[in-house]
């Protein structure tokens, strides 16, 4: 059963609930850096920076997904995430990551221009954390 | 009086066009099915997005962001949301309406953003100019696809080059009711979008009262806005997909219960003229016996 320091985390997916359970911790990445929360964080809403978020559910497994943009409200007893581009693990296709990877680090490299290279940035970051992601699983 | 045969005629062309209509109904009621329970799915994620817009806006009401703001342009965009086939009854007419007897909408400075052919041809020829074709997306709405519609718009707005963003579109009730819809998207308008999202929780604001943000309000805000847009314009592709369906397979209840009624009256016709056949041969048979006799 839920012990007491559990609370409730909801990841919501525009065309899916993605995930929805009680967890003792939640890790991920904000624009202002990476976070964990606990029961009883102080209400904040943040922004996603790609990263991998993890949650450690309350019957002791830690789940982990790629989380690349969205945003996170944060109440006392309670997580929700609107993510806009969220994968567990197995729906990765790694080799095309790292396809991806591949091809953002030469266009970084080619110096394109300013805007081509920040889109270049997010992509090669993209990524990185869905390689990661499923590497830590 | 129309010959036996031509009754016949008529009704097995009726007859066959019965079938289609018939298995059009059966598919657009499948399609429909899937079509609702995406839209639920969407629903969920759009009235969340809008909880949180609308208490950063509460909590910031006077900054002033460019997209709160009109950035003083006097041209419109408008997304226009229909199918891409007919036969839908009213489906893309009403929402085209929407569009044409709006005086807010002059042709000439009015950019249409299609989304379904059937909007666009119409629009075209009513002298509006098309931006952008979104025709293939219709078929099967992406959140990718409403990020790329939502950046492409988004940075004409910042640039100046339009001062406002609608969004046209079917709002699905349910199977038997569909309305079209014009909400405004940029500058962001609050209580447009209350309208759009259903009513139901009346307890966030309290719990919403102390929230902290990170980065701070407005950068936030720069950085929500767009999600916010991009929600509503995926989950308005959503709900028009399901209107469609809805809206077909009315149209093809109604198509088929016709046909039924115009065959049932030939029917009668046909028995009509095949016994005033039967009665003309006796008659004639009769005349030529007493004849003989």
């Amino acid at each position: 059963m839920a012990s007491d320091n559990s609370f409730i985390v909801k990841i919501t997916a525009p065309d899916r609930l993605f995930y929805s359970g009680n967890a003792d911790m939640i890790e991920l990445t904000t624009t202002e850096g990476q976070i964990g929360v606990y029961k009883g964080h102080i209400p904040l809403t943040a922004v996603i920076a790609p990263g991998t978020v993890r949650i450690y559910e309350t019957e002791g497994q830690v789940k982990s997904a790629a989380l690349i943009s969205g945003f996170v409200e944060i109440l006392q007893d309670k997580v929700e995430i609107l993510a806009e581009d969220i994968l567990w693990p197995d729906e990765i296709d790694v080799k095309r990551a790292e396809e991806a990877r591949i091809r953002a680090e030469r266009r970084i490299a080619e110096k394109a221009t300013d805007t081509n290279l920040a889109r270049a940035e997010l992509a090669l970051k993209k990524a990185v954390v869905r390689i990661e992601t499923v590497k830590g699983e | 009086m129309a010959s036996m045969r031509d009754i016949k005629r008529r009704k097995t062309s009726i007859q066959s066009t019965q079938q289609i209509t018939k298995a059009m109904k059966l598919v657009s009621t499948v399609k429909l099915q899937r079509a609702k329970t995406a839209a639920e799915r969407s629903k969920t994620y759009f009235n969340e997005m809008y909880a949180t817009v609308s208490s950063i806006l509460k909590r910031s009401s006077n900054i002033s962001h460019p997209y709160l703001n009109s950035t003083g342009s006097d041209k419109k965009a408008v997304i226009v949301v229909t199918s891409n086939r007919g036969l839908a009854g009213g489906y893309n007419s009403n929402v085209i309406k929407l569009v044409t007897n709006d005086d807010r909408f002059a042709p000439d400075n009015t950019y249409i953003h299609a989304i379904g052919k059937k909007g666009r041809d119409a629009l075209f020829r009513k002298g509006y100019k098309i931006a952008a074709d979104y025709t293939e997306v219709i078929n099967a709405p992406l959140y990718k696809d409403a990020v790329e519609i939502s950046n492409k718009l988004l940075s004409e707005y910042k640039n100046g080059e339009i001062g406002e963003i609608y969004l046209a579109y079917t709002v699905f009730k349910n199977t038997v009711s569909q309305v079209p819809r014009m909400i405004k998207l940029l500058p962001v308008d609050l209580d447009t979008a209350k309208d759009v999202k259903d009513i139901e929780d009346g307890n966030d604001s309290s719990s919403r009262a102390i929230m902290n943000f990170e980065p701070e309000e407005d950068e936030a805000l720069e950085l929500i806005i767009p999600k916010y847009v991009t929600s509503l314009i995926h989950g308005a592709m959503i709900e028009a997909v399901a209107s469609e369906n809805g809206a077909r397979m009315q149209a093809m209840d109604n198509a088929t219960s016709n046909a039924e009624d115009m065959i049932q009256s030939l029917e009668l016709g046909y028995n009509r003229a095949r016994q005033a056949h039967i009665t003309q041969e006796l008659t004639e048979i009769i005349g030529g016996a007493e004849a003989l006799s």
